[in-house]
């Protein structure tokens, strides 16, 4: 396979006709009497990377962390307005959150991953959903999650040796295999380089283009060259407003805003 | 059927329960495809689910049931035995042999036409079994204790039958509600959250515990003793409550115990302050870490010696060596007794030094380290930003570990039960004897008295006075210490 | 002079002169307050030591008892003149066994058994215990009856005082409690090799006596360990669950901090306070039995739950919140996040805290004194319902005790309370060491 055919495989995928897999309307978000995001109206396309740009305290966190309610554990926190993950309205009374967060899966900016074996990490998601039916499930489930978190090589050996033991990049592998392997729909992503090397950072950016084929993905990042190296689409936030969205390529290249001008160019940040 | 039979016959169900509605569940998920239709609960969730629904209705009943027979059967013999008697007091004895009468016909397993006429008869037949009934009974208590027997009988299998069958209709409900999508764990969690907060709710009881049984004997207390006599009362002299006579009425001063109290906890902050503050600075400021690693442990061993190991070190060893002392210094005649206030306010305060020293350590500590260097880059020397820097500024936080350490002394029992005498008395001597409320509550109950005499129930209210004073200190100690940290977060 | 003191003039004066700090008084004050700390520590750990060294040097002979070694004769006309015991076994059980020691020691000693008053002398030379120990011999073996055996009885408890030294003998007959014969005696038996100390077992299998030689902890033991059982099972849970509620679940409000007022406020609670309590609504309403382990345990339980909840609190709160968001970031539930993984992360620390706070409860005795736990008890309980006292209850009741004797008793069970506590306070340390996990 030649360099370019490569390149055309991983270019964006355009379905235009395609309903996107999460749906923000609206959407207000409040901790305590301090509003934190304003209005936030974004669809997320299927099988893209989606990337969450702007400055510190733009409200990208925020929006990521409303779309598998995680802002619920923060007491006082609110949210408005309408959050679609296909068809269901994910604020729904009769939504179960625990449901979502299995469809929602997240990797969190520090490698997080529990004090317990390689294995019970991966293996705790799909225990705790009941997705595997026996021992042999599991294993299946736990080696190509692995696999696919591109860990596998790497500790096939030692599955039962604390995940805490691995350096910074392989724990956030882990925890990336952690979240898949409860087969989620939707993978969120806060700033999940920004505690590794440059090299570890290489990998999982690779890494995450491969997920794209299976997974939606939102990556919040601090990084420009990041984002216009792993996603197809690009959303500007700044003081808790989307300021612009659109393809990657036409952000970085030809913004229409002023303020995202000003951010690419790196007069705000 | 005893009532630990039931409880485990419930449980039994319960368990059962748990198998097959986790087995139900297992079966309805292996039976679907997971990409149609995801089941919402684990199985297990659905057997726990199967074990509440079938134990926790149950059990509460039969707890209703059982406390309402009771109720209604002790009410009964109640108003029975009054129309027999008029007298309270006779009267509560007789309820409590009609209780031990229908006992006895339960032990002989007496009822219906079996039951003797008199109750000379049963006791007859009670004692040839080995079972001692009073001896003053009446015949009226035979036919009650029998027909309150079998009214107790009928109860117990209604209670009973209803338990099970509702631990059986409770299996079978949630056993038919298993569905794919039934939020099994959310419902368990439900109830494990009530009992979490149920757990938390253990410490507000407690509290309410204390002060309501405290309150209702010392109002008790209170019909008998004017307070006025007993919270402005110079003279303690509570007498023995001979049964009987009830011509001697003691007096029941406060004062003279208050006095006591805070007197030899007066004592006890004179020595423990300045010694758990300084070695707490000098752990805090100068010591090594060599030596701060060894000390600190070894004055926190101080804190976890049981205070009747200290009690017995004033009493067998330092206060026999103060009065030999003494009676070395003057010629003979020792003027420091061997229970004494100084007695007790050392060893108390030798109890207390870690107390001083760990509460005021967390305080100095919690000043920043920028005031401490800012005033080193001045030039002082260390004791100089010590005494005119820190202190000053972690004073309001010392002031309330002061106190509390203050309500630890003046709540203390065990070293001035056998420290510091019991001559109730108001004396400004420091090497005589006196006596604090927490003294005087241990001897009121202890030894055989009479329960509802003033001498037994002036320890609540001296109970309640200690409580409430050592509240009041705690609260407002608190308060300042949580201002304090505020302060510097 | 006035020129001097001008401050431009110490200025001019350049850097050859210093300027004048009065850094000789002030490094006096310092070297000072050093001293000041420096005696304070003395005064603490003086205090701890003399205090150890009192206790262990008045109480470590407790842990040994003067027994006599000596032939006895199972006489047959003594224990069962009749020859009914085959038929009315209950002879054996009241039979004058008394006798027979006093008998075996004579005949060891050779005095005449009918010289009354060395006979008297005698009496007061064999513990009294000597009764059930012969007996419990003849009960579990009649077979013995008619012959003789080496028997090691216990010696009167100042006999016990006398072999220990602890009795001044140059002091009058009339003023001591052993007389010049015992003495004598004593020595006699010394040289025979019949005296031997050994470890004295009793002090902590016998149950309460008015002779301090067959009095033991036995009782208090089995009390202590009833009531820990206790507080173990019934605070361990209620602590961890109620800790859990508020550090987890519990949203601030006002029920929420009234809660936790009232939790930091029991801590401060004077002990003999939680007396009262379980005397009013366990005894008194509850009716639950007086002088029972299981009042005892209930009202530590109750004493001990803030120190639990305290300790449980902040284990709760050390573990990071990364592990937190990371279990539900996967979907698990809160409860499931807490059980699966903050939970088990908290255990070591947990567990510390409780076993500090079953150390403080075992050494408590004020609320105890008032349920009733002072009680004179000779068998030991078979449940917690069963009347029985506690370890430091005991030592308290011994405190008052006027023999000799009993004060090496006391201060022999304060050293083995101390024991205990040093034990549970070093497994929490162990414990704390081998699990703590810096995050």
């Amino acid at each position: 396979m030649s360099l370019e055919s490569a390149a055309t495989l991983a270019a964006p995928v355009s379905r235009p006709n395609a309903p996107p897999k999460m749906t923000g309307e609206n959407v207000g978000v409040f901790y305590g009497a301090k509003q934190a995001l304003f209005d936030v109206n974004l669809k997320i396309e299927q099988f893209n990377v989606t990337s969450l740009i702007g400055p510190s305290g733009c409200g990208k966190s925020t929006f990521l962390r409303s779309l598998n309610r995680m802002n619920d554990t923060i007491d006082g926190c609110r949210v408005t307005g309408k959050i679609n993950l296909d068809e269901d309205d994910i604020y729904d009374p009769s939504i179960d959150v625990v449901e979502l967060r299995a469809r929602v899966g997240m990797v969190f900016q520090k490698p997080n991953p529990f004090p317990k074996s390689i294995y019970e990490n991966v293996a705790y998601g799909p225990k705790i959903h009941g997705i595997a039916r026996n021992k042999a499930d599991l294993d299946e489930i736990v080696h190509s999650s692995l696999r696919r978190a591109g860990l596998w090589n790497e500790v096939k050996d030692r599955l039962q040796e604390p995940g805490t033991g691995l350096s910074g990049g392989q724990q956030q592998r882990l925890c990336i295999a952690r979240a898949i392997a409860t087969k989620p729909e939707v993978l969120l992503m806060d700033e999940p380089c920004s505690a590794l090397d440059p090299i570890a950072t290489a990998v999982i950016e690779e890494l995450i283009d491969e997920l794209r084929e299976n997974f939606t993905i939102v990556i919040v990042t601090h990084s420009m060259q990041q984002a216009a190296r792993v996603s197809q689409k690009t959303a500007f936030f700044h003081l808790g407003k989307l300021i612009e969205e659109g393809k990657t390529e036409d952000i970085f290249t030809n913004p229409k805003n002023k303020q995202t001008q000003d951010y690419i160019t790196g007069r705000i940040g | 059927m005893s009532a630990g039979w039931v409880v485990a016959i419930v449980l039994a169900i319960g368990a059962v329960a748990y198998f097959f509605a986790a087995q139900r569940a297992r079966v309805q998920r292996d039976s679907t495809d997971r990409a149609k239709e995801v089941p919402h609960s684990l199985p297990t969730y659905h057997g726990w689910l199967a074990f509440i629904f079938a134990t926790v209705p149950a059990l509460l009943v039969f707890l209703v049931v059982s406390s309402v027979s009771s109720g209604l059967l002790e009410g009964r013999i109640r108003t029975e035995v009054a129309t027999h008697i008029a007298d309270p007091a006779a009267a509560s004895l007789s309820i409590g042999m009609v209780h031990n009468t229908s006992n006895a016909l339960g032990q002989l397993g007496l009822s219906g036409a079996n039951v003797p006429a008199s109750y000379a008869a049963l006791r007859d037949m009670a004692t040839s079994a080995g079972i001692s009934l009073a001896e003053s009974g009446e015949d009226y208590m035979v036919p009650l204790a029998a027909s309150v027997n079998a009214d107790a009988g009928v109860h117990k299998l209604i209670g009973q039958g209803l338990t099970l069958l509702l631990a059986l209709a409770g299996a079978a409900f949630s056993y038919s509600r298993i569905r794919l999508r039934l939020r099994a764990r959310n419902q368990v969690e439900r109830v494990v959250l009530w009992s979490l907060l149920a757990a938390s709710t253990v410490a507000v009881l407690t509290t309410v515990g204390i002060i309501l049984s405290m309150l209702g004997e010392t109002i008790h207390f209170f019909s008998d003793v004017n307070p006025l006599t007993f919270f402005f009362g110079t003279v303690w002299d509570p007498r023995f409550a001979a049964a009987g006579s009830g011509g001697s009425e003691g007096q029941f001063g406060l004062i003279p115990l208050l006095m006591g109290t805070l007197y030899i906890a007066l004592v006890s902050m004179l020595f423990a302050v300045p010694v758990g503050l300084m070695a707490a600075v000098y752990m805090g400021e100068y010591a090594s870490n060599r030596v701060r690693s060894t000390v600190k442990p070894l004055l926190e061993l101080l804190a976890g010696i049981p205070t009747i190991v200290y009690g017995i070190f004033a009493v067998v060893t330092l206060g026999p060596f103060f009065r030999d002392l003494s009676a070395a210094l003057a010629g003979g005649f020792s003027f420091i007794q061997a229970q004494s206030v100084l007695t007790a306010g050392i060893v108390m305060g030798v109890m207390l030094i870690p107390v001083v020293s760990s509460l005021s350590d967390d305080v100095i500590t919690a000043v920043p380290r920028a005031m401490r260097d800012g005033s080193l880059a001045l030039g002082a020397t260390r004791s100089e930003t010590i005494r005119k820097v820190i202190l000053p500024a972690a004073l309001p936080g010392i002031v309330g570990a002061l106190l509390l350490t203050a309500s630890r002394a003046i709540g203390e029992t065990m070293i001035v039960v056998l420290a510091a005498g019991v001559a109730a008395r108001i004396n400004f001597n420091p090497f005589e004897a006196m006596t604090t409320i927490t003294v005087k509550i241990v001897n009121q109950l202890t030894g055989d008295l009479e329960f509802n005499s003033p001498q037994t129930l002036v320890a609540f209210a001296l109970g309640l006075t200690l409580f409430t004073l050592t509240l009041g200190m705690n609260v407002y100690a608190l308060y300042i210490v949580r201002k304090y940290r505020e302060q510097y977060e | 002079m006035t020129d001097a003191a001008l401050p431009h003039a110490t200025v001019t004066t350049g850097a050859s002169t210093r300027r004048d700090f009065g850094l000789k008084r002030r490094h006096a004050a310092e070297f000072r307050f050093r001293l000041y700390g420096i005696v304070a520590i003395i005064i603490g750990l003086g205090f701890l030591a003399i205090l150890l060294v009192s206790i262990v040097g008045k109480g470590y002979t407790a842990f040994v008892q003067t027994a006599i070694t000596v032939p006895v004769e199972f006489s047959a006309s003594i224990i069962d003149k009749d020859n009914e015991r085959a038929t009315n076994p209950r002879v054996l059980v009241s039979a004058n066994y008394p006798i027979i020691a006093r008998n075996a020691v004579a005949k060891a000693l050779g005095v005449s058994t009918d010289d009354k008053a060395a006979m008297r002398e005698i009496a007061k030379f064999v513990s009294d215990g000597s009764r059930s120990m012969l007996r419990d011999i003849v009960v579990a073996d009649p077979s013995v009856i008619g012959t003789t055996r080496n028997v090691t009885l216990l010696a009167a408890a100042d006999i016990d005082s006398a072999n220990k030294g602890q009795i001044d003998l140059t002091v009058p007959q009339d003023k001591r409690k052993v007389s010049d014969l015992q003495v004598g005696w004593l020595e006699q038996l010394k040289q025979e090799g019949a005296i031997s100390t050994p470890f004295n077992w009793g002090l902590i299998t016998f149950g309460a006596s008015s002779r301090p030689e067959t009095a033991g902890l036995g009782v208090a033991l089995v009390g202590s360990l009833y009531m820990m059982a206790i507080v173990l099972l019934c605070a361990l849970p209620i602590g961890v669950a109620a800790s859990i509620y508020l550090e987890e679940f519990a949203k601030k409000n006002r029920f929420t901090d009234f809660i936790e007022v009232n939790i930091n406020n029991l801590a401060a609670v004077p002990s003999i306070v939680f007396g009262l309590l379980g005397l009013a609504v366990f005894i008194n309403f509850f009716g639950m039995p007086r002088s029972a382990p299981i009042v005892g345990g209930l009202v530590l339980t109750l004493m001990t739950l803030p120190t639990i909840i305290i300790a449980t609190r902040a284990a709760l709160r050390s573990v990071p919140p990364s592990i937190r968001s990371a279990a539900l970031g996967i979907g698990a539930s809160k409860m499931q996040m807490v059980f699966d993984h903050v939970l088990p992360l908290a255990t070591p620390g947990i567990l510390t805290g409780t076993i500090i706070g079953l150390a403080r409860a075992l050494g408590e005795t004020a609320p105890l004194l008032l349920i009733g736990m002072v009680a004179f008890v000779a068998d030991r309980p078979t449940t917690p319902l069963d009347p029985a006292t506690a370890l430091p209850v005991q030592i308290y009741m011994w405190a008052n005790e006027a023999e000799r004797a009993f004060v090496e008793r006391t201060s022999g069970a304060i050293i083995v309370l101390l024991l205990f506590l040093a034990l549970m306070n070093l497994a929490a340390i162990l414990l704390r060491r081998r699990f703590e996990r810096r995050w």
